[in-house]
């Protein structure tokens, strides 16, 4: 449950609920983006977060997100672990 | 992939490495806290320690939300998930971990209605579609998850969700950090701030580390080269008598925080006077529970929790590993009645933990990618 893991928005879903869905590895699920995303910064289609527990909890650079999935795809079991929970995952 | 070798790149982390090793006083010991077990997990997944001089030593520090919550706690949430109307919902993690009179996942085999949760939001889903039984969410975690909570609790509030509560045990990474630098047990010289609570807290709350103690502190990303880095800095600082805050990992965190992440804490929660932690024992306000605004959502006040302080068991030295006065193969049941399948403490259960994180990597140094390697 410790990790961040990057995912890219793909569709802002409810601006009032602050709901968006995003790519993880291939996984889509809905995510809240509270947290980032206000009248100073907003969250866009094709945007990287970083997403915790089903929030996202910063923006950051394609850069990033590259080298952080890397990282997450060697350390193996504890990332398919994630993903799993992830997938099991309906946020309305 | 560019951007990874710039990160992974052998003769950078071996040029870094030289440079602390020049940095490095060889008649002296330093003793460099790692407070993050994220952290904990990448210097064993990576042999970090490998590429340093014999006298740093890193010494593993309280930040793995899992390994902190002692057994009373693990009991009440289990004494909850008992209620025959609950529906108790966790994170995958918390399953396994050892109650007194067993885990979650143990109850749930007897009958028990528990499950596993990815988001908090998940938890209030699920209270949507089951009006008729009472949804609990046990919430974990420090500030990097708190926020989580305090939205989904903003939520079920405008949404007027009456079956749903939380059973909270969010803590807080200063306390324990002041708690260790007071104690007499260990004599520590310099922090790794952790990455992610950094994104939600920012930079600032660890001043009181150089301010008061007088000790340096750089807050770090988690690949390898950022902890190799974050080192050199924090080497840099010692050689040259200075003791600051830096920050490693400014690409995600910002110094001052999230803003956004804040505000909603501080509208959801407030502190505990005081919170047991595991190894540590009690201390002052370390801990979050729900505000006077969100009382109604308070699991400890819907239901009675049994609050009863319990001993880890005899065998047990997770409180020395957590305090950084033990590695984890200096606990006596280490690697034989405590492993990853059958975990005796908490320190055991998540791959953040400092014993499964040395359980997987750290011994088995065949296993182990050394930074660089193939790329
Ligand atoms: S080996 Fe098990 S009992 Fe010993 S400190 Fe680690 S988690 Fe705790």
């Amino acid at each position: 449950m410790c990790l961040a893991i990057p995912g890219r928005i793909e569709e802002i879903l409810d601006e009032d609920l602050q709901l968006a869905k995003a790519n993880v590895s291939g996984v889509r699920r809905t995510i809240n983006i509270g947290l980032v995303h206000d009248e100073d910064e907003k969250i866009e289609v094709g945007d990287w977060v970083l997403i915790h527990v089903g929030f996202a909890m910063s923006k950051i650079d394609e850069a990033e997100a590259v080298t952080q999935l890397k990282a997450l795809e060697e350390i193996g079991e504890a990332y398919e672990q994630e993903l799993r929970e992830l997938s099991v995952s309906r946020i309305e | 992939m560019k951007y990874v070798n710039e990160f992974r790149d052998a003769k950078i982390a071996q040029a870094v490495a030289a440079q602390i090793a020049t940095l490095a006083d060889p008649q002296r010991h330093y003793k460099v806290m790692e407070i993050c077990g994220g952290h904990t997990h990448t210097i064993y997944r990576h042999g970090i320690k490998d590429l340093l001089p014999e006298s740093i030593e890193l010494v593993h520090g309280p930040g793995c939300p899992v390994c902190v919550l002692p057994m009373g706690r693990v009991d009440d949430g289990i004494a909850v998930a008992e209620h025959p109307e609950v529906i108790f919902t966790c994170f995958g993690d918390m399953m396994r971990v050892p109650g007194s009179k067993g885990s979650l996942l143990e109850i749930k085999a007897r009958g028990a209605d528990v499950r596993m949760v990815y988001s908090p939001l998940d938890a209030l889903r699920i209270a949507r579609e089951n009006p008729d039984r009472e949804v609990v969410f046990f919430a974990i975690g420090f500030e990097t998850t708190a926020p989580s909570t305090a939205l989904t609790l903003r939520r079920a509030k405008r949404e007027g969700i009456k079956n749903f509560s939380v059973f909270c045990n969010h803590v807080t990474i200063v306390p324990p950090v002041r708690a260790l630098l007071d104690s007499p047990d260990l004599r520590l010289d310099a922090f790794i701030g952790p990455g992610h609570v950094s994104t939600v807290i920012g930079c600032r709350p660890y001043e009181f580390i150089s301010a008061d103690y007088g000790k340096p502190v750089a807050v770090a990303g988690f690949e390898p080269l950022d902890l190799l880095q974050s080192i050199m800095m924090l080497m840099q600082q010692l050689a040259d008598g200075r003791c600051e805050v830096e920050n490693q990992y400014s690409r995600i965190v910002p110094w001052e925080g999230n803003l956004a992440a804040l505000k909603s804490m501080s509208e959801v929660f407030e502190l505990r006077p005081f919170f047991e932690w595991r190894g540590l024992g009690f201390i002052a306000q370390s801990a979050l529970k729900l505000s006077p605004a969100y009382a109604e959502f308070d699991s400890e006040l819907r239901f009675s929790v049994p609050g009863v302080r319990v001993a880890d068991p005899k065998a047990c030295q997770c409180g020395e590993v957590l305090k950084g006065v033990l590695k984890p193969w200096e606990c006596r049941v280490f690697g034989t009645s405590c492993t990853p399948e059958h975990p005796l403490g908490t320190l055991m259960v998540s791959s953040e933990g400092a014993c499964a994180a040395y359980f997987n990597f750290g011994r088995k140094s065949r296993e182990r990618e050394p930074v660089g390697a193939g790329e």
